[in-house]
């Protein structure tokens, strides 16, 4: 098996133990740790953020172009966000944007 | 009958399934994985932020740590999800296992109210909804691979659809949550990490981080209303 198919299952995997493990511990009787619903409740919107810089993670500042057409383009999504509250517009608006800027300006 | 009405509750989802299906099949074509890739990771996978975040993790050769520990965080709010549906789905019977296999955040908003349309059969009602909204997404990726092939256009900057998709969800739940703080952690503590262990190393130390700021503030942020908001915009 190739590293990436390995990759592959072991998400696969996990995200399937994920989804199980409540059905197979917290059956009806047993109460869900007050602990781990609040990790729950409060995770994604942390993670969220840590994926936003997972992405950015390449990003050169120093040299030229400074980033100018990643943070345009962040800027631009988080604008169309606020605005019109529909997550595909603003990714597919973002992502047009950086396609042509880093191809026909920068 | 009992697919029209599980066709109909499902439609809101196709759109969205089946553009960000294609965004994730033309970013996995374009890092040089075909359409086998996009069937395998979408029907076993089955996450929409976790498969864009894949396609990194596979191109970069991540370790198998790095990647179990990363679904982990990325996918931990299934959890919730599925500790939340544990009395609904308790007497699913033979279609249980699939009920909880396809608990996306859309399927889950989908069937969380926990309404059945009248005359329906609970069981066969959620099955379908869920293996509606699961085809949908394959369906999206394997167009995507065939189309990545065949673009009529220069895609260079196409990868930038994974930033958009987490910025855009970023600034949905930032406009919908209570409190900043566990936002804020998120994005210092990586910024933190990533400026003290370099890109490719940054990821584990700032799921700790994370954890262990936002288990510290236990007690100061007004718990959020909000599994269910959580999810919905969230992922694909």
């Amino acid at each position: 098996m190739s590293h990436a198919a390995l990759l592959v299952a072991v998400m696969a995997a996990v995200t399937i133990l994920l989804r199980f493990l409540p059905f197979l511990i917290f059956t009806n009787g047993r109460k869900t740790p007050s602990y781990i619903l609040y990790l729950g409740g409060i995770l994604p919107q942390a993670i969220v953020g840590m994926l936003v810089v997972y992405c950015l993670r390449e990003t050169d500042l120093v040299s030229a172009p400074h980033g100018l057409p990643e943070i345009l383009s962040v800027a631009a999504v988080a604008a169309l966000q606020a605005w019109k509250r529909n997550s595909l517009l603003s990714i597919l608006g973002g992502t047009v944007l950086y396609m042509l800027l880093v191809q026909l300006i920068f | 009958m009992v697919i029209r009405k599980a066709f109909m509750t499902s439609l809101p989802v196709m759109a969205g399934y089946i553009v960000l299906g294609t965004g994730f099949g033309i970013l996995l074509r374009s890092a040089g994985y075909g359409a086998l890739w996009a069937l395998a990771m979408s029907l076993f996978i089955y996450a929409g932020s976790m498969q864009f975040v894949g396609v990194s993790l596979i191109t970069g050769a991540a370790s198998v740590l790095t990647t179990a520990v990363t679904t982990v965080m990325i996918n931990a709010r299934h959890l919730f999800y599925s500790i939340s549906m544990i009395s609904r789905y308790k007497d699913a019977g033979k279609v249980k296992p699939y009920l909880i296999f396809a608990l996306t955040d859309e399927t889950y908003t989908l069937l969380s109210d926990g309404k059945i349309p009248e005359g329906a059969d609970p069981d066969a009602y959620r099955f379908l909804v869920s293996f509606f909204d699961h085809c949908y997404w394959v369906l999206g990726s394997v167009l995507g691979s065939f189309a990545g092939e065949f673009l009529p256009f220069d895609s260079t900057g196409i990868e930038f659809s994974m930033t958009a998709l987490f910025t855009a969800s970023f600034v949905e739940q930032w406009l919908s949550a209570g409190s900043h703080l566990p936002a804020l952690t998120g994005l210092l503590s990586t910024a933190l990490c990533l400026v003290l262990f370099g890109p490719e190393n940054f990821l584990i130390p700032s799921m700790i981080l994370i954890t262990v700021i936002l288990s510290a503030l236990r007690g100061r942020i007004a718990t959020p209303e909000s599994r269910k908001s959580d999810g919905r915009r969230e992922e694909k």
